[in-house]
């Protein structure tokens, strides 16, 4: 085909960008399945289904195009994150529920793909943690220490049902002996150190392992490489994952630091719990991160800081939700103090700040 | 007369739905989300601010010519403070469990702007009647919104309705406590404030939809008699 220049490369469309967050999320996905069991992948399915759901129904009401809408891989990016972050056994409602708050409260209230303000899939994921705090918390052992890990029967009738085989539920089991279900290693260093023990006797615990937990590190690692090569693809920009990692290596480096017995190391924060998952995946969401270079700096270390604050002095063991939530809100500020110089035009923001 | 009829009714419907406190002027809406966890709660505090509001805009009409423009705000607040702390004595009296779970917020009706908006911007500018009748209208129109978005966050957060209802009826209106479902794990979120204000905004938007739907009728109604 014959064309007129310019000649440009063509850009990543929306439905492919998003088709290469999901694809990148696989080995991250893999280790899970590997190490927590098939709970995610049901997880995945319920939401997926859920989010394309409401978003059908939501842009029908709206009056809006929707198989355009609906095959731009948006939802389909929105359920997958939020299913990933969520405990394997969670019932089937609640990630129902998540899935279509996610898409009706964030995202299409604001109108749509594009104008939400907040992240949709955290915003689904701190709505579930606040509702439900026991069952956002209980997660299963990685595999390599559960005396009888979940079958895939077993799995299925804990999500859809509430109850295992023996009629017990989730909550039940992780009170008895059969240490069905556990802490991850996040929640269990905050309930440890509030009983006065120090790191180096928690770091004992069978839980743990050289880079953070027992299986914690493997699904981060998978998240790292794959979130490397979304960078390689340039599907997103090294601003933001650079910003989040580098804030909670400062961070945790400060506190490590002053009081090794009380604070964790930062290569344990860096692969414990959702960072990497937050960093690459996230917190790099087009529609809700800022949108300048500097901003989006600004915007990583931002959400890397209050992690880790979150993380050692809140309430909650995992802080990547709240950061997140809390620094889309600064969003307009970080971008209004950080708009590039146009040419020929004097930098204003230094006469005007 | 019929003057006065209309005047009459502008007063009620400003109050009840065209300015509502809450929906419209979103005023005094520290308490509407602190408060509004339950039916009984919301409408606890919606009769305490409702008394407060009639008292205070009824008075400060009564004596609104001798007023000095300078001090005014003050002696209003002298006056609403004096009247919260009627109606605090009176439920610590007579709803002592209610008195309790409204704890703080009873006396901070006082810092209730929608109070203080109402003596400045109507009672001080018109006679004692009106000013009685607005005051009762927007009390009420405040208590409806308490209370409806009461109920909502009580049916979505636990799944019941009228619960504590003897709280502010005495021991009979136990009966009244309705069970829609049972469940071991509360939606925290709707009873938490975070629920409180999306609730009130699907509420403030459903008025809205209502009133587009309403002009665009009218407006109908306009071209067709042309």
């Amino acid at each position: 085909m014959i064309q007129s220049s310019p000649f440009t490369k063509k850009k990543n469309s929306v439905a492919e960008l998003m088709l290469w967050v999901v694809g990148a999320t696989l080995l991250g996905l893999a280790a899970q399945v590997y190490y927590f069991g098939g709970g995610v992948i049901v997880n995945i399915i319920l939401a997926t289904v859920t989010a394309l759901a409401t978003e059908a129904i939501i842009l029908k009401l709206r009056k809006r195009p929707i198989k355009q809408t609906l095959f731009d891989g948006s939802a389909l990016a929105t359920a997958w994150l939020l299913a990933l972050a969520l405990p394997p056994l969670l019932p089937w409602w609640m990630t129902v529920l998540g899935a279509s708050f996610a898409i009706i409260f964030a995202k299409q209230i604001y109108g749509g793909l594009g104008n939400n303000i907040f992240n949709p899939a955290m915003v689904a994921y701190v709505l579930l943690l606040i509702s439900f705090p026991v069952q956002m918390t209980a997660w299963l052992p990685p595999v390599e220490l559960a005396q009888n890990p979940a079958s895939i029967s077993e799995t299925l009738s804990f999500i859809f049902t509430g109850q295992g085989s023996n009629g017990l539920t989730v909550e039940q089991m992780r009170l008895g002996v059969d240490s069905f279900s556990m802490a991850t290693p996040l929640d269990h260093i905050k309930s440890e150190l509030s009983q006065g023990y120090r790191i180096v006797e928690l770091k004992e615990s069978p839980i743990f392992s050289n880079l953070s937990g027992v299986g914690w590190q493997w699904v981060n690692l998978g998240f790292l490489i794959g979130g490397i090569i979304l960078l390689f693809k340039k599907v997103i920009n090294w601003h933001i994952p650079f910003g989040v990692l580098a804030g909670i290596f400062i961070t945790s480096s400060l506190l490590y630091v002053s009081n090794p017995d009380q604070y964790l190391s930062p290569l344990f924060h860096w692969f414990a719990g959702a960072t990497m998952l937050g960093a690459f995946f996230i917190a790099t969401d087009p529609v809700t991160a800022s949108t300048t270079p500097k901003g989006r700096i600004i915007f990583g270390l931002g959400i890397g800081i209050l992690t880790v604050l979150i993380r050692v002095f809140g309430g909650y063991p995992d802080a990547i939700a709240f950061a997140v939530l809390l620094l889309n809100m600064a969003v307009p500020l970080i971008d209004y103090y950080t708009k590039p110089r146009v040419y020929g035009h004097q930098n204003k923001s230094r006469n005007g700040l | 007369m019929v003057k006065l009829m209309n005047e009459t009714k502008t007063i009620i419907n400003n109050g009840l739905w065209h300015n509502n406190p809450a929906l419209v002027q979103l005023l005094g809406l520290c308490p509407l989300l602190a408060v509004s966890n339950t039916f009984v709660n919301g409408l606890g505090l919606g009769i305490a601010t409702t008394l407060v509001l009639a008292g205070s805009n009824a008075s400060v009409s009564l004596i609104r010519n001798y007023i000095p423009k300078e001090i005014r705000i003050p002696i209003f607040v002298m006056m609403i403070a004096s009247f919260v702390t009627n109606i605090g004595l009176l439920m610590n009296a007579y709803t002592y469990d209610l008195f309790l779970t409204l704890g703080i917020f009873i006396p901070l009706i006082v810092t209730n702007c929608a109070i203080i908006g109402r003596a400045e911007a109507f009672a001080s500018k018109n006679k004692f009647i009106p000013s009685l009748l607005d005051g009762i209208m927007q009390g009420i129109g405040f208590s409806i919104v308490l209370c409806l978005l009461g109920a909502i966050r009580e049916l979505v957060g636990q799944g019941t309705l009228f619960y504590g209802a003897e709280q502010l009826f005495g021991d009979w209106a136990k009966d009244m406590h309705l069970s829609f479902y049972l469940t071991d794990s509360k939606f925290l979120f709707a009873i938490l404030p975070p629920g409180a204000f999306v609730f009130l905004g699907l509420i403030i938007a459903g008025k809205n939809a209502i009133d587009k739907k309403a002009k665009s009728r009218t407006m109908q109604k306009e071209l067709v008699n042309e």
